[in-house]
């Protein structure tokens, strides 16, 4: 049971993750690789910033601004310097791993007794089940996994409205406009340009957020924590899809089809890893699967999938 | 009032591909004024409204929109003052997103867009009441992605939206072009319809000449990156197709003459 909440927890912290690359892939049909590199700097920034003393909710609130700043650049490179799309994510993420170093001073930061966001819900669940461990369908869970998953659904169910929320104000159908129809948002007199850096740095600050909250459940943050993620989201992302279904539409659909689909991979990499699978072969497989659904079109088509939310016009 | 004065625009300078796509081309076009443009192909008519959009900056000479010239305005700048449809059915709305939404988005053209809810209550009453008026049953679909629309009714949509905000000055390249006939029918009437309505300041480019002279307003006629011919007032009301494709002669034969020239004179002189 214990596996199950741990999937669970780390799906839907993850799925923050798959929320912010939702913006960059689908909204903004952008391919941005920055994600790798903001993620650990969330996790770096908040692990610094706890073990200075500062309360979880501002830590946590850092490692989102780091993100935003870190796609805010990318951003940046690609619109107003001309860098290739993939190119100036590259860039960022490459010298991202300096950055991170920096800002950690080494290359891991342990968080041993530091506070998390998730100290306030496990007193409350302590209080509530009366001792250190929830019994969840006869099995005990402890109180620390409990409150965390607790606290991360909270996040994770916050977020997604706010984003859904957004995307239905005029500054989101414009953003949406832009990533689908640069040309018509430039004739109705929008800078296409500074809507790709707000959705971009958005897109990153909910990724720093990832890693922040990543950071709090395992303890630690890493400078190589980050890597391959951009792949892991992208994988959350194609099977969110075909979990709803070629025909959804609506970007509310597509959000809890993000969500869905990391939570859900989670789970399948528990399970793979509970048979046996070797953790150093998981990047592997997880490449293998992103590029099966990419270069198999029959296969894709019968799942439903688009894998970068359909074309671009002009 | 559009002022466009001396613009050249050459695609590729320097270079074996070099296009002189805008030859000093000058031309005012008053308030309330219909200006059709009509030319051969690679005339360089979509290159003169591209320079009035500012999709590019000319290689020289300037832009005035009421005496504001806007020649380094950026393109999403202009779109402030100028409406836009393009040729391209597809090219003006956002196919995924629904009809509300991409009508709401051309309802701030111009105007700052912050977090207010788009499709608030009376925007889309709003956006229903002008829909019912197009007469095309869309008020139904308000919530289906525009990307389901004929190319017709999308063009027809494109319409409103380049007009919902009254522009100073309207931009139309061909915009029923690649429409059935029907649908081009239908599109070419809503466009004479708004026109009249809203008094607005068009340059319209057109192949079909029948639509040129039965237009009110001016006819200019473009060859070559120059404009060849400008009927206004009297010329204007007198004309007819004929005297259209009698203009269209007298151009390309002095094009054969030049050729023609210059086979004879380059040969003494090489
Ligand atoms: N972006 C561009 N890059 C290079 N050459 C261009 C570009 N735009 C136009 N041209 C060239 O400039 C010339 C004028 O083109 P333009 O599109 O203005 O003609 P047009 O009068 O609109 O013709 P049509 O009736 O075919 O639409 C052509 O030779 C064209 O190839
Ligand atoms: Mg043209």
């Amino acid at each position: 049971m214990t596996l199950v909440v741990g999937a669970f927890t780390m799906g839907l912290i993850l799925s923050l993750l798959a929320l912010g690359m939702f913006i960059s892939f689908r909204v903004l049909r952008f391919c941005d690789i920055t994600v790798d590199g903001s993620l650990a700097l969330g996790a770096a920034t908040t692990a610094v910033l706890l073990s200075a003393g500062v309360p979880p909710w501002a830590a946590s609130l850092g490692g989102f601004a780091a993100g935003f700043l870190a796609g805010f650049t990318t951003g940046i490179l690609h619109t107003f310097f001309k860098v290739q799309e993939l190119l100036s994510g590259i860039l960022v993420m490459t010298a991202l791993y300096s950055v991170n170093l920096r800002v950690m001073g080494k290359s891991n930061v342990p968080l041993i007794d530091t506070p998390t966001l998730a100290d306030l819900p496990e007193k409350l669940v302590k209080k509530l089940a009366g001792g250190d461990s929830v019994s969840i369908a006869g099995w005990p869970v402890p109180a620390r996994d409990v409150a965390m998953l607790a606290t991360v659904t909270l996040l994770v169910f916050a977020t997604a409205l706010l984003l859904q929320l957004f995307l239905k104000t005029n500054l989101g159908t414009t953003m949406r406009a832009a990533g689908e129809n640069p040309q018509m948002i430039r004739a109705q007199g929008v800078d296409n340009r500074w809507m790709q850096v707000f959705g971009l740095a958005v897109s990153n600050a909910l990724v720093g957020l990832s890693g922040a909250m990543l950071a709090q459940y395992q303890g630690f943050a890493d400078v190589q924590m980050g890597i391959g993620m951009m792949v892991w989201g992208l994988a959350s992302i194609i099977i969110g899809d075909a979990l709803i279904g070629k025909n959804a539409r609506g970007t509310g659909l597509l959000i809890v089809g993000a969500i869905m689909g990391t939570i859900l991979f989670r789970l399948l990499i528990a399970i793979a890893l509970r048979w046996g699978l070797n953790p150093n072969d998981l990047k592997l497989v997880t490449a293998l699967f992103v590029f099966v659904a990419l270069v198999v079109p029959t296969f894709a088509a019968k799942l439903g999938i688009r894998i970068f939310g359909g074309r671009r016009n002009a | 009032m559009l002022e466009i004065r001396n613009i050249t625009k050459t695609f590729f300078p320097g270079t074996v591909n070099e296009v002189r796509a805008l030859r000093g081309v000058t031309l005012t076009i008053e308030d309330g004024c219909f200006a059709a443009i009509i030319g051969t192909n690679g005339s360089g008519k979509s290159t003169l409204l591209n320079a009035v959009a500012g999709t590019f900056l000319p290689d020289e000479g300037s832009v005035f929109i009421d005496g504001t010239d806007i020649t380094h305005w950026p393109e999403h700048k202009r779109a402030r003052l100028v409406g836009r449809v393009f040729q391209n059915p597809f090219a003006g709305t956002a196919a995924e997103m629904t009809i509300a939404e991409n009508i709401a988005i051309a309802m701030k053209r111009g105007k700052s867009r912050g977090v207010g809810q788009a499709l608030s209550r009376s925007v889309r009453d709003e956006i229903a009441d002008k829909v019912r008026a197009l007469n095309m049953g869309l008020e139904n679909r308000l919530d289906n992605p525009i990307g389901t629309l004929s190319g017709g009714q999308r063009q027809a949509l494109t319409l409103l939206m380049a007009t919902w905000v009254r522009p100073k000055l309207l931009l139309l390249d061909e915009h029923t072009a690649a429409l059935d006939p029907k649908s081009a029918a239908q599109v070419a009437a809503l466009t004479s319809e708004i026109i009249a309505r809203d008094k607005l300041t068009v340059l319209m480019v057109t192949h079909s000449m029948q639509q040129a002279v039965q237009m009110p307003g001016r006819v200019v006629m473009m060859h070559a990156g120059n404009v060849v011919e400008d009927y206004a007032g009297e010329r204007k009301k007198g004309l007819r197709i004929a005297d259209l494709m009698r203009a269209f002669d007298r151009v390309r034969r002095r094009d054969l003459f030049d050729a023609a020239v210059a086979n004879i004179v380059v040969p003494q002189y090489a």
